[in-house]
């Protein structure tokens, strides 16, 4: 072989080696997405978590508030903080947004409530706290969606079979009790 | 279907580089039309000319493209939007960032009773979105949470660097033209010391000159036409953002019934508004010239319509 050949040789290997790396990288990178992703989610849990003994206390000061709504709330609270596993954790969590609920439904009755600056307030952040959890859970999808796709298209799925990074990530599911319409509770008002 | 923004995303992306190709091409039709007419008319030297004014134009550019979120927002008399004082419009902000992955940009208010936004900055760590009063008091929390959505999307496709890219190649093409059109104007024949025949002279005069006329005008047709498929392209991102199609839609039709017209807004920083905030004004063969597409065909896209 004459130098030219070797020369030649030699960049393409480079630039298959370079190539390959990318395409690692761009794996790695793909993955630690996914898992911050999936950690953020809890993060938007907590934050609603803290809200609540905030609502409990706007809204305790209007007397005639029914109690029993408040006290769900607070049992439902409760209950997702102790929760020990992840099925629990998820059911306390469903408890907890159809108890929300209900506070702002039976709200809708109490005008001065309702004017309430404070109350408004509290309505927009808890707006925003549901939002930003239905969104982390969104972005964890997507960023889920894109792992199993790059793992699985060639040529990256050689590269990812070659570095054991082969293991899919699972969607974010919702219960099935969830998936049916929340019923509000006013009977005892 | 409204779900298929993954597609609409994809073609919009591969009209931006069909778009830049034919760019490209022409600009390098453009430089051999003007090689040849160097080599009748002068001597070597004008290449050297052209060459310091195209550095002189990138250079202008890349000033302009880093500073761009400072030199818009100092125009357009937009102020910061404090916390404190703005909380819907930031939890909206901080909300889309969620679900985009993007970091928060700043975020700045102008004083204007018109529904309008935009968005600037080299990246997603540089940006700044800026939105009117008129868009706080006027729009729902869904409809301003879609309007935000596409000023995001627009960060998150770089499409301001797109676009400056796209000025500095209509600034070069513009640049060449001129140059042959002066040469013609002022130059005389020097003659050469290759031995051409007069007619084959005088037919790269005749092309020179009609290239050197329609380029400047073919330039900014195809940098417009770039404009208008990122705009489409920001809509099908946003509705990736927010998964809620109707928010963007309606916020899109009460801006088409918006009578008021922006103060702010000038031909310079048109296209960085999520609608053409010229829209008053006459304008002649308006949809070829014009930044943004219609709005009633972006709705329609918006709705899986088209």
């Amino acid at each position: 072989m004459d130098l030219l050949t070797m020369v030649i040789i030699a960049v393409v290997v480079i630039l298959i080696l370079a190539i390959l790396v990318m395409m690692f990288n761009g794996l790695v990178v793909l993955q630690k997405r996914v898992d911050n992703a999936w950690a953020q989610i809890d993060v938007q849990l907590k934050r609603r978590a803290d809200l609540i003994p905030n609502l409990i206390e706007t809204v305790k000061g209007y007397a005639k508030f029914e109690k029993k709504v408040l006290t769900e709330v607070t049992k439902a609270r409760t209950a997702m903080m102790n929760a020990k596993t992840p099925a629990k954790a998820a059911r306390a969590e469903n408890m907890l947004t159809s108890a929300l609920k209900s506070v702002f439904a039976v709200a809708e009755a109490y005008p001065k409530l309702q004017a309430s600056e404070n109350f408004k307030a509290l309505q927009e952040e808890l707006a925003t706290t549901e939002n930003k959890i239905a969104f982390s859970r969104q972005f964890y999808n997507d960023s889920a969606m894109e792992w199993n796709t790059k793992i699985s298209v060639i040529p990256t799925n050689i590269v990812a079979s070659l570095a054991g990074m082969k293991k899919e990530r699972e969607y974010f599911q919702v219960a099935e009790p969830e998936k049916k319409n929340v019923k509000v509770d006013m009977s005892d008002l | 279907m409204a779900a298929d923004f993954y597609k609409q995303i994809a073609s919009n992306k591969k009209k931006t580089y069909l778009l830049f190709l034919a760019f490209f091409l022409m600009i390098g039709v453009m430089a051999y039309v003007f090689s040849l007419v160097i080599e009748l008319f002068y001597g070597i030297g004008f290449v050297f000319i052209f060459s310091i004014f195209g550095i002189l134009t990138i250079v202008f550019a890349i000033v302009s493209y880093y500073k761009s979120d400072k030199i818009v927002t100092a125009v357009s008399g937009a102020k910061e939007a404090k916390y404190g004082q703005y909380k819907q419009l930031h939890n909206i902000v901080e909300e889309l960032c969620i679900a985009s992955g993007l970091p928060k940009p700043k975020i700045f208010v102008i004083n204007d009773s018109a529904i309008n936004a935009f968005a600037t900055g080299r990246d997603p760590n540089h940006a700044v979105v800026c939105v009117t009063t008129g868009c706080l008091t006027r729009l729902t929390r869904a409809q301003l949470q879609g309007v935000i959505a596409h000023e995001l999307s627009h960060i998150q496709n770089y499409d301001v660097r797109t676009m400056t890219i796209a000025t500095v190649l209509v600034g070069m093409a513009i640049l060449m033209s001129d140059m042959i059109i002066r040469m013609f104007w002022f130059g005389g024949f020097r003659g050469s010391s290759n031995n051409k025949g007069g007619a084959q002279i005088a037919i790269v005069i005749v092309v020179a000159i009609v290239a050197a006329i329609m380029t400047p005008i073919v330039a900014n047709l195809i940098k417009l036409s770039i404009s208008r498929k990122r705009e489409f392209m920001a809509d099908a991102s946003a509705i990736k953002m927010t998964r809620n199609p109707e928010g963007l839609a309606t916020a899109l039709e009460a801006i088409s019934k918006d009578t008021e017209l922006l103060e702010a807004a000038n031909k310079a920083t048109a296209h960085l508004y999520i609608s053409n905030p010229l829209k008053g004004r006459k304008i002649m063969f308006k949809g070829m010239f014009s930044t943004h597409p219609p709005l009633d065909l972006r709705i329609k896209a918006l709705r899986g319509q088209l």
